[in-house]
């Protein structure tokens, strides 16, 4: 009688740690299935599943592109994952891509990151020049997503051609141009330029800054240069860079000379600078409209209009890739590729503001008549075409975010605390160099 | 069912509860002796190795989600290795160690660490010392003010931070709002040195001080009435019972919770990070409130240096077994002059 207790608790004991064992396992063993993510069985129907990574507001499924791809292809499932910042979504895509698990089929990828994924992640991701029509996508955008013996990694989703927005009523109350030509006639051609006319808005202004963060503006300069972080042999060049020490001191000098609020872009306290209408003028790619819209008090809209920026340059846009580890790489590759096609691009750009990477796009009339609350009539479509024509070929590099984000966040941004632009510089230098140092 | 066989001592080694001399008496006999043996010996594996399995899941945890971790972390810290390709390690010795020595922002991390240690520790055992002794009164609804004590540490420390940045705004926030309201300047919270470090002690303090309260609250507890009764009777006042019965009565409890509010205080990672206003891992555009944890995490994860931030947990490591050594002698010390 005892034995048989005895054996009894030691079955449920042992079923205990088994389970509690297998329960370890299981976790373990579900992660992996999902991460590889591709199973077939989604749907329920037998219909095949493709998931996408994506970070932001890439707008694919608020446009209705999912549903448009569905409906051609019945025996497909489109599901998404959105991580709201990049900052987030990317170690973790780096550190799935180096484990090759928990990818999803398409992963989106941000232009200051493809440099890196191209440099050291090629060899994990599906080439899609097969997919995607090389034809069809600006050149350089094609270019950055190719690795050096001619693999075609990612095809690009958008671009940012820049151009300036600026509010109207405030350009007229310091006595400035409102229309759009003559506005883009006052800076055309220089920064310097456009830190001369800061200077005429700034005399007459009151409570107001023409621009709204040093960040901003030093980012506008320097996506307008061709080279600027590392030279076209892959070497790092920033510290040596005459632009980008040019860029900084620009900035810099702007700043200590008051035309600059003290902000950081994409904070609360900056948001309630738009909401405030606390500043003139921002560089502006097209993906801000949606920013400044979603900012602004109600009675702001129609109040800004874009005018073309000093120097053509490119901010943001992102590239969609392919992990080979998914078990539906050929399905995900021809969704990827249709997804970045000119046609759903303009529609995009229709909705969501991300401007195509096609230029067979930009005579599209979702494109040509694209308008936007915040700039009442401004034909902005044909306004960033023009701008993204403009775009100079840009050499990037691996760490470009990071080298980045230490001129901004540990450099130009000292200026407006009330540190000179040496001590900013050296600050900025020091921390770049030791983020970058292995 | 049985009673309970296993709190009963275990039999005789020898046949348990069958006299060894009779084993070869009878077959029947012999065979209900074999069988006792074999339930002996069952029972004796059972006695000994039972506890191990009972044991094994914590330790089984703790290997695969401590130990290796730990060691793997320790090989990594000699090897460079970047985050892009984790399983291509170059030997490095110890550079990463060495180079650790002339490294100006691990060693303004660990000045932080310790300055945010001591301004978030210090007023918030004070506090919670405070609070406990209201507290330990006879109070009405004492149960609601107990629960409303731990509400902050139930809170994410995430959600805590956000309101905090909102607070501490320079521009908009409430904190600035008030200082202007009775006719002080803004105060820049986020990128001067010593606002930034109290603005993120704060969170700190208004997290734990609650938590530590109540354990504070429970050691008063146990301390007997008639200690209170006595010097009472002797003419001791409120304030000299709390310095003469309560404090020394709490030494230990007291003790605890400064070695445990150490061991926090020198891994604060969460509320930092959130309260840049840059949203990076820098702590600050100057580094100004960088705690030892953000440059972890800014070397590892961010700028993808794994080989240097295993360097950089390692040493950590090292740092709190000193401390915890520090803990051991002082606390020894205390208990030997009492």
């Amino acid at each position: 009688m005892r034995a048989r207790t005895r054996t009894a608790r030691k079955v449920v004991v042992l079923a205990t740690i088994a389970s509690l064992g297998t329960g370890l396992l299981a976790g373990c063993a579900d992660d992996g299935k999902d991460s590889s993510g591709s199973s077939s069985e989604g749907g329920g129907k037998g219909k095949t599943k493709i998931t996408l990574g994506l970070f932001g507001t890439a707008g694919f499924e608020e446009s209705g592109l999912y549903k448009e791809y569905e409906k051609l292809h019945p025996d497909i499932d489109i599901q998404q994952t959105v991580v709201e910042r990049n900052e987030n979504y990317y170690p973790a895509l780096v550190n799935h891509l180096t484990t090759n698990s928990g990818l999803q089929d398409i992963q989106m990828v941000e232009v200051g990151n493809i440099a890196e994924i191209v440099e050291t992640q090629a060899t994990k991701l599906l080439d899609l020049s097969k997919y995607g029509k090389e034809s069809d996508y600006l050149d350089w955008k094609w270019k950055q997503a190719t690795t050096k013996d001619g693999q075609t990694i990612g095809v690009g989703t958008d671009i940012g051609p820049m151009a300036i927005c600026y509010r109207t009523d405030l350009f007229k109350a310091a006595g400035l141009p409102t229309d759009r030509e003559e506005v883009g006639k006052l800076w055309a051609g220089s920064w310097d330029k456009f830190v001369d006319v800061g200077k005429q808005y700034q005399a007459k202004a009151k409570g107001t800054t023409f621009l709204d963060s040093p960040g901003g503006l030093l980012q506008a300069i320097l996506s307008s240069e061709t080279e600027r972080f590392y030279d076209s042999a892959g070497e790092v060049i920033y510290k040596t860079n005459p632009a980008v020490k040019a860029a900084f001191d620009l900035t810099s000098q702007a700043a200590e000379d008051g035309l600059i609020g003290n902000q950081t872009q994409f904070q609360p306290a900056w948001d309630t600078t738009i909401a405030n209408s606390k500043f003139a003028a921002m560089s502006c790619p097209p993906w801000m409209l949606g920013y400044i819209k979603g900012k602004s008090k109600p009675e702001a809209a129609g109040k800004w209009d874009v005018a073309q920026s000093p120097v053509s340059g490119n901010w943001g846009g992102s590239f969609l890739t392919v992990p080979k580890s998914g078990k539906n790489t050929e399905e995900a590759a021809k969704l990827a590729a249709w997804l970045t096609a000119p046609e759903q691009q303009a529609k995009l750009f229709g909705v969501q503001g991300s401007f195509p990477s096609t230029p067979a796009a930009y005579d599209s009339t979702e494109v040509t008549t694209a308008k936007n609350d915040m700039t009442g009539a401004a034909p902005i479509g044909t306004i960033f075409a023009e701008a993204a024509k403009n775009i100079p070929v840009q050499t990037i590099g691996p760490k470009d975010q990071i080298i980045q984000q230490g001129l901004t966040d540990n450099g130009v941004v000292l200026v407006t605390q009330g540190k000179s632009p040496e001590e900013a510089w050296k600050n900025a230098v020091k921390t770049i160099d030791n983020n970058l140092e292995k | 069912m049985s009673p309970r066989h296993d709190t009963a001592a275990p039999p005789e080694k020898e046949g348990g509860a069958a006299p060894a001399d009779r084993i070869p008496s009878s077959t029947p006999a012999e065979a209900d002796v074999r069988r006792r043996a074999r339930l002996s010996r069952r029972w004796q594996r059972d006695m000994r190795w039972s506890p191990y399995a009972f044991v094994s899941p914590f330790f089984l945890l703790f290997l695969a989600f401590g130990l290796f971790p730990l060691i793997y972390t320790g090989w990594a810290s000699l090897h460079a290795v970047e985050l892009t390709a984790p399983t291509d390690m170059d030997w490095v010795g110890l550079r990463n160690y060495t180079r650790i020595f002339d490294d100006d922002f691990f060693w303004n991390a660990a000045k932080n660490t310790l300055t945010i240690g001591i301004i978030s520790t210090v007023p918030q055992l004070m506090m919670a010392m405070g609070l406990a002794h209201i507290l330990n009164y006879k109070l009405r609804g004492s149960t609601f003010y107990r629960v409303a004590m731990l509400a902050p540490y139930a809170t994410s420390i995430a959600a805590a931070s956000l309101v905090f940045v909102l607070l501490f705004g320079r521009d908009y926030g409430m904190i600035n709002w008030a200082l202007n309201a009775v006719g002080f300047d803004n105060i820049d919270w986020q990128n001067d040195k010593w606002p930034s470090q109290i603005a993120v002690s704060s969170i700190i303090i208004w997290r734990w001080t609650g938590y530590n309260a109540l354990i504070y609250l429970a050691a008063m507890q146990a301390i007997p009435q008639d200690l209170y009764e006595s010097a009472a009777l002797d003419g001791a006042s409120r304030w000299k019972q709390f310095l003469h019965v309560t404090l020394p009565s709490l030494r230990p409890t007291i003790l605890f919770t400064v070695v445990v509010s150490t061991i926090g205080a020198s891994q604060v990672f969460g509320e930092p990070l959130l309260f840049d206003a840059n949203k990076g891992a820098s702590g600050g555009a100057q580094h100004q409130f960088q705690t030892l944890g953000l440059y972890l995490y800014e070397q590892g994860w961010v700028n993808q240096h794994l080989g240097r931030a295993s360097a950089i947990a390692w040493t950590m490591f090292l740092i709190l077994i000193v401390i915890g050594i520090v803990n051991y002698v002082i606390s020894r010390r205390l208990r030997a002059s009492s």
